[in-house]
């Protein structure tokens, strides 16, 4: 049963992963490997677009923890978008909007990426 | 309590990851017949996921043929899960609450499933007869809007 799928798209310099279904302690380890695999191939700036998933557990709110430090350390972000109320009802009980910038829209988190690197080339 | 007459409010899994969707989707059901909102239904749903999960890998630490058996009851002014594993006691009072930054320096989090179950049960009790079972109780009480 395909009850959770992730997409990558490229924008420019910056990956968006689209996130779709239920995010759980079964689930998450498809979302570890997409976060493997770009910061294997140095794509530090990283959009995560909520728009499509249904559901998250503490066992996926963890993959993000997982990844922060190494992806801020190497001049990147994770950027969260598109979250309903529920998911991000659940981020907010657990203090995350303290450590991640959470969006409305990709098209917001994509120009807050866009303005850092202005503001690093000067 | 002992309202449900008949034994269909109980759900025996095995203990892997992939029975977690089976878990919510019976918590769900049988939470809605109490007449609850969806968020609540969903918090419910939520709060039971995570100490199935905690039971996985905690208890059974990922042995995939332990048993897990959930019980949902209620009456007009309470909803009572039960949830009954064999595996390894587990002391729930040595998890601590979250420590968001500390997790961040660290790059791993733990207790966060804790912490989000006492934020959307009522009541949580835990019981343990070491090296026979454990038991988690969670507890919801139930405020239907009067129209």
């Amino acid at each position: 049963m395909a009850e959770f799928s992730t997409t990558l798209v490229d924008k420019g310099n910056i990956s968006v992963i689209n996130l779709e279904g239920y995010l759980d302690a079964h689930t998450a380890p498809i979302l570890e490997s997409n976060f493997t695999e770009l910061i294997d191939a140095s794509k530090f700036k990283i959009i995560v677009n909520f728009q499509e998933l249904a559901y998250i557990s503490s066992a996926g709110l963890g993959v993000f923890m997982a990844y922060i430090e190494k992806i801020r350390n190497n001049s990147g972000d994770i950027k969260l978008t598109n979250m309903n109320d529920k998911v991000y009802n659940i981020f907010d009980l657990l203090g995350f909007p303290l450590l991640y910038e959470i969006f409305e829209t990709e098209d917001q988190a994509v120009n807050k990426f866009k303005e850092n690197d202005e503001v690093g080339s000067k | 309590m002992g309202v449900s007459k008949k034994n269909n409010n109980k759900l025996i899994v095995q203990s892997r990851t992939e029975n977690l969707s089976k878990i919510r989707d019976f918590v769900s059901n049988k939470a809605s017949e109490t007449g609850m909102s969806n968020d609540e239904v969903e918090n419910i749903m939520l709060a039971v996921d995570e100490a199935c999960t905690n039971i996985i890998k905690h208890a059974y630490k990922s042995f995939p043929d332990g048993e897990i058996i959930i019980k949902v009851e209620h009456n007009s002014d309470k909803l009572l899960i039960t949830i009954v594993d064999y595996g390894n006691s587990f002391d729930p009072l040595v998890v601590p609450d979250p420590d968001l930054p500390k997790y961040y320096k660290d790059g791993r989090v733990g207790g966060l499933g804790m912490y989000l179950m006492k934020s959307l049960m009522d009541d949580i009790k835990y019981k343990t007869v070491p090296g026979k079972y454990n038991q988690v109780l969670l507890s919801k009480r139930i405020n239907v809007a009067q129209n």
